[in-house]
């Protein structure tokens, strides 16, 4: 490497290979799962279903991704409705949050560690321990077999993490700005809106990216129970009940996985940076 | 401006829609956990008191089973994912050519939706035609095809590798983050002195990530002990309820079934250790962060 580096950062050649052999070794780990389905998806069903097990496929082909438009007639449905849920659950997520995170980060009232203890507290329930009570409410509602009953109980699971996530954001925005705009005459409802606002943007965005990964990665058990309408299925479900069959027509499956998740991973790749930035950010400095 | 009456309304006025949605969607549920396990609540439509009932019957069964299983699946997930996070922590921080790119490469089993990464492991774990099976077939460690689920000791790891694949991501950004956060002249002042790579990493990198790693922990032991996706898609609780944890068990009465009471009971209890584990996860992070502070 470069000689303008300090001397405590340069490696052995030992050391290289033991680094690199470590990250080919997690990244396999990692990764496995993603190049065996794609490997699984480009292998004919009959060549699949064949010992001795062949990692390369000799006969590869695109076939699965042009049948699979039959088997699974609503995937582009399903990529929809799974966007769509995490979109809107994004949307509520930051409308009750961006007020909340802002009263967590700039006001001293009593009770407010306990409050926000009692925020953090609803993290330890998954929707599953809540599940039929969840199922009762969804059916008073009338929201049952709706998108509603997907987005609705989806929502309040993710609002801890991202109250938290938020203010440690907006901590770290100086209290002069705040302070001097509060002399001058402003509102407490214009300060929120016309300084925090603007200053917490990319604080924002980062929230609003882990909220729509949370409400998209995770949607899966509220959409196997509350909603029984094809049409309004997310991906992983719609995918499921593929699964689910007698005989798994895999290639298909795994072809219908990878159209499924491309929209997402494409963004993914655009967003990483702060993604990557911003989740480490809030996680560690508080 | 802060302390006043007013701002304390005003504070109020903004954690209101939060807070209310919170009451409706979580803390009235949880009540109702709690009234529904001393019902006989059902499809029927009465429902009839039955004190302690529901609690008599899940005790007589095999519930006490159920519940180590889920401790003991709980743990090794976690211990597995902070081993593993650890050692990726470390390796992706390391100044070498490609950090930025190996970065990257390890998020996606946290991007994509859980169970499109699941229905893969289940091809992975497929006996005839998988690629964990064929794999350890060709390099010689197998004799014959293993179907990873189809047997209860092989399909509880295969769910806790599952698991620990899913949470691994977050865990390795998480202490990837703490050690960065470590000053740069300890290591520094080690290194003047002639300490070696892997000493200085076990004295000053791992002392120092320590509370990053247990509140994480908890963190983790908090979400894997509620982990459902991938124990229901894989083996929905089988072979013969071998990796049936608290959760699936859970569900498998109240949802499969439509025992709704006897469900809530089975609930109930999933609580109770959940509160367990958040009242020292608050303690715990308490104290870090007062000894921090000191």
């Amino acid at each position: 490497m470069s000689s303008g580096r300090p001397m405590i950062d340069r490696y052995r050649w030992y050391e290289y290979v033991a680094i690199y052999c470590g990250m080919a070794l997690f990244l396999t780990f990692v990764l496995a799962p993603f190049v065996e389905g794609f490997l699984v998806s480009l292998k004919p069903l009959t060549h699949l279903f064949s010992s001795p097990y062949r990692f390369w496929p000799d006969d590869g082909s695109f076939d699965a991704y042009f049948t699979m438009w039959q088997s699974v007639p609503l995937l582009g449905r399903y990529i929809v409705n799974s966007l769509l849920i995490s979109t809107v659950a994004t949307i509520a997520v930051l409308i009750l949050v961006v007020p909340a995170a802002y009263a967590f980060a700039r006001f001293q009232f009593r009770g407010a560690g306990a409050l926000l203890g009692a925020f953090l507290a609803v993290n330890m329930f998954s929707g599953a321990v809540l599940l039929i009570p969840l199922y009762r409410l969804m059916r008073s509602m009338g929201l049952l077999n709706t998108y509603f009953a997907m987005i609705v109980p989806g929502v309040a699971f993710l609002i801890p993490s991202a109250i938290w996530l938020l203010r440690t954001y907006m901590l770290r925005i100086p209290r002069e700005l705040d302070e001097a705009a509060w002399v001058d005459g402003a509102s407490r409802f214009y300060i929120l809106r016309r300084i925090i606002l603007p200053i917490a943007g990319p604080g924002i965005l980062v929230v609003a990216l882990a909220t729509f990964i949370g409400a998209y990665a995770q949607q899966f058990i509220f959409a196997l129970t509350f909603n029984s309408k094809s049409e309004y299925m997310p991906l992983a479900v719609g995918l499921f009940a593929f699964f689910g069959k007698e005989r798994v027509v895999w290639n298909e499956l795994m072809a219908a996985s990878f159209v499924g998740i491309a929209p997402v991973m494409v963004g993914f790749i655009f967003l990483q940076r702060y993604l990557v930035a911003g989740l480490t950010a809030g996680a560690v400095k508080q | 401006m802060t302390g006043s009456r007013g701002a304390t309304l005003f504070a109020l006025a903004l954690l209101f829609p939060a807070i209310l949605y919170i009451l409706i969607i979580v803390a009235y549920p949880l009540v109702d956990t709690f009234t529904l396990s001393f019902t006989d609540a059902s499809l029927r439509k009465t429902v009839k008191w039955v004190g302690w009932a529901n609690y008599q019957k899940i005790f007589g069964g095999d519930f006490a089973t159920i519940i180590v299983r889920t401790f003991v699946w709980t743990f090794f997930s976690v211990a597995i994912k902070m081993i593993i996070g650890t050692c990726g922590a470390v390796l992706l921080n390391a100044l070498v050519p490609g950090r930025a790119l190996f970065r990257v490469l390890t998020l996606p089993p946290w991007i994509v939706p859980m169970a499109i990464g699941i229905f893969m492991w289940g091809w992975m774990y497929n006996g005839q035609f998988g690629m964990i099976s064929g794999v350890l077939q060709n390099v010689g460690l197998l004799d014959r095809p293993l179907a990873w689920l189809a047997y209860g000791g092989t399909a509880f790891w295969a769910t806790i590798i599952t698991d620990v694949w899913i949470g691994v991501p977050l865990v390795t950004l998480y202490l990837l983050a703490a050690i960065q956060s470590i000053p740069k002249d300890l290591y520094e002042a080690a290194w003047t002195d002639g300490a070696g790579r892997f000493y200085r990493f076990r004295r000053i990198t791992l002392p120092l990530i320590v509370p990053a790693l247990v509140t994480m922990s908890m963190l983790s032991l908090i979400a894997t002990f509620n982990s459902f996706d991938i124990i229901w898609i894989l083996t929905q609780g089988g072979p013969n309820g071998q990796t049936t944890t608290m959760i699936i068990d859970t569900y498998k009465t109240a949802i499969g079934s439509y025992k709704y009471g006897e469900g809530a009971a089975r609930a109930v209890m999933i609580c109770l250790f959940l509160s367990v584990f958040c009242f020292f996860y608050f303690r715990v992070v308490s104290k870090i962060s007062t000894g921090e502070a000191k």
